[in-house]
């Protein structure tokens, strides 16, 4: 697995170079503090708690994610280096994994720039730092469902804006899965099984109980297994397209 | 040693590579020939393992490219159409890159990264970001990261595109240098080039093989080849003179050079018979010459079947 080790660094220090990073993390931080200020109403409320931190966590990514995500292999294909990375001695899982990880970690480190708000919510009141750390975890495994579906996409265009659309879309039925809106469509003909079943796909049922400090291993399996799907299609999707 | 035998590439409807066979023995320069479109680059992305036959296999050293790529990519070397790079590292970021995926780290690999940009003269601009580099040196980062390792076999898709006359000769120096004991096949539009460093020379037309042989023997089927030229000082009356030599299948004059063309017929040689004619009638010469072979000519007359 040195490969994966290799190309991740290499795509890390690639983020950094162009003002890409920084531009995310400072739109980033700027938004997650508006929606947890104003539109959560952090102060009003009065509690000790970030909920009003989390919940709009989701929202966030479904459009700064599929951001990062849209460039991980729409470029590589477009510039042509997805024929030098592919005859390199790598497999396509070592650089499927290697570009994910990196781009998770580097949404790990936007996550943990945003500890302003968890010194405040310490300094006014006295938190749950355990539920705290929790959704802190809950929130970056979920970031990895959103990267592997962007992974999985951008694998498929060689248009970073077409992966962009794609992605934001495909993630907004996976966020909203559990809501009327996308229910509505099933209630009048669907059984119930597939009701429920489109239900439990969706990141916010799965996300809501992690962002109240509840964890639940089916929860954070579930992103877990989102993540490894959406990689392994990448994979195929790769060893189909790459030389399109 | 590579084995490619009945490799076929089809594109939907299109065939892009029809049933192809060859062998590359070590110590060969292949000039891989043949208009655009001809399935050059298709066949080069076959041998890497980039893309995947429709049918046939390629061996590269044994190792089937199809069942182990890795094993096969380990030995390669290649320089993909165009010189793809990551634009945004710099040229010794990029370099340390490919040098570690190629599994070198410590010493080896800023000996080996040393080595290369010396072989391929980019210290000047080691630590410039590769985008704002020109065509020329963006090349050569092309080739320096295709020979970081030191490969049994190198394929290299146009590597002298975009190079200036300099840069051209810089290079097939180092491809002659590195070719003593290795495999190098090389694709190119350029005709001089085949004959300036290739030991033999492949014309692929419409994803047909459809010569096989020495640059030698590639300009030897031109009707220039042993053809004398010559240029005379004065208008003399030579022309029923030179028809009636030994050997001589045909005359032709340019009208406006003056240049008088004497084509010997096949495998036959006509200098010494020219070259006594002008001693004995004492004609004054500005230029004689013999020629080798036109391989523009040939060429056409392969790949689309014109008359040279």
């Amino acid at each position: 697995m040195m490969g994966t080790g290799i190309i991740m660094r290499r795509e890390l220090a690639s983020y950094f170079t162009t003002p890409l990073a920084y531009i995310f993390i400072v739109i980033f931080l700027m938004m997650s503090g508006v929606f947890t200020f104003y539109l959560g109403r952090f102060f009003e409320r009065g509690q000790a708690d970030l909920i009003s931190f989390f919940n709009f966590i989701p929202w966030l990514y479904l459009i700064l994610v599929p951001a990062i995500s849209m460039r991980l292999w729409s470029e590589e294909r477009k510039s042509g280096t997805i024929e030098l990375l592919m005859t390199l001695p790598v497999t396509v899982v070592q650089a499927v994994l290697g570009k994910f990880l990196a781009a998770w970690l580097f949404i790990g480190v936007a996550l943990m720039l945003t500890f302003p708000v968890w010194v405040t919510v310490n300094y006014l009141g006295e938190p749950d730092n355990g539920v705290i750390f929790a959704s802190y975890l809950g929130s970056w495994l979920m970031a990895g469902g959103f990267l592997a579906v962007g992974s999985c996409i951008s694998a498929t265009t060689k248009s970073q804006v077409v992966a962009f659309i794609l992605t934001l879309v495909i993630c907004f039925i996976f966020v909203a899965a559990g809501f009327p809106m996308v229910l509505d469509a099933f209630t009048e003909w669907a059984p119930l099984w597939l009701i429920d079943g489109i239900s439990s796909l969706s990141f916010l049922t799965h996300f809501d109980a992690v962002s109240r400090g509840v964890i639940d291993l089916r929860d954070l399996l579930y992103f877990l297994i989102m993540t490894v799907c959406w990689l392994a299609a990448t994979t195929v999707v790769i060893n189909i397209k790459k030389a399109d | 040693m590579i084995q490619i035998s009945e490799l076929t590439r089809k594109f939907g409807p299109f065939t892009a590579v029809n049933k192809v066979s060859f062998e590359v023995k070590p110590g060969e320069v292949l000039g891989f020939l043949g208009p655009n479109g001809a399935g050059k680059s298709t066949t080069m992305k076959m041998i890497t393992g980039f893309l995947a036959p429709t049918a046939g296999h390629v061996k590269v050293m044994g190792q089937n490219v199809a069942k182990h790529p890795m094993n096969a990519q380990k030995q390669m070397g290649y320089l993909p159409e165009g010189a793809p790079s990551y634009g945004d590292m710099s040229v010794l970021k990029f370099l340390r890159f490919i040098g570690k995926i190629r599994g070198f780290s410590g010493d080896e690999l800023d000996q080996r990264i040393h080595k290369v940009v010396d072989q391929v003269a980019l210290s000047e601009v080691l630590n410039q970001r590769i985008e704002t580099l020109s065509k020329g040196f963006k090349r050569r980062v092309g080739i320096a990261q295709a020979i970081i390792h030191d490969p049994q076999v190198l394929i290299l898709d146009e590597p002298t595109d975009g190079l200036d006359p300099n840069q051209k000769h810089q290079v097939r120096e180092l491809i002659r240098n590195l070719a003593k004991d290795k495999i190098v096949i090389i694709s190119t539009h350029i005709l001089e080039e085949v004959s300036a460093v290739c030991t033999r020379a492949l014309i692929i037309s419409a994803g047909n093989i459809v010569f096989d042989g020495t640059p030698v023997e590639l300009a030897a089927k031109s009707k220039y080849h042993n053809a004398v030229s010559v240029k005379f000082s004065h208008p003399y009356e030579v022309k029923q003179k030179l028809e009636s030599l030994v050997n001589v299948y045909r005359i032709d004059c340019e009208d406006e050079s003056g240049l008088i063309t004497v084509f010997p017929e096949t495998g036959k040689s006509v200098l010494k018979q020219v070259n006594e004619l002008i001693h004995i009638q004492d004609w004054e010469v500005e230029e004689l010459h013999v020629e080798k072979g036109r391989l523009d000519d040939v060429f056409r007359q392969v790949t689309v079947g014109e008359v040279a």
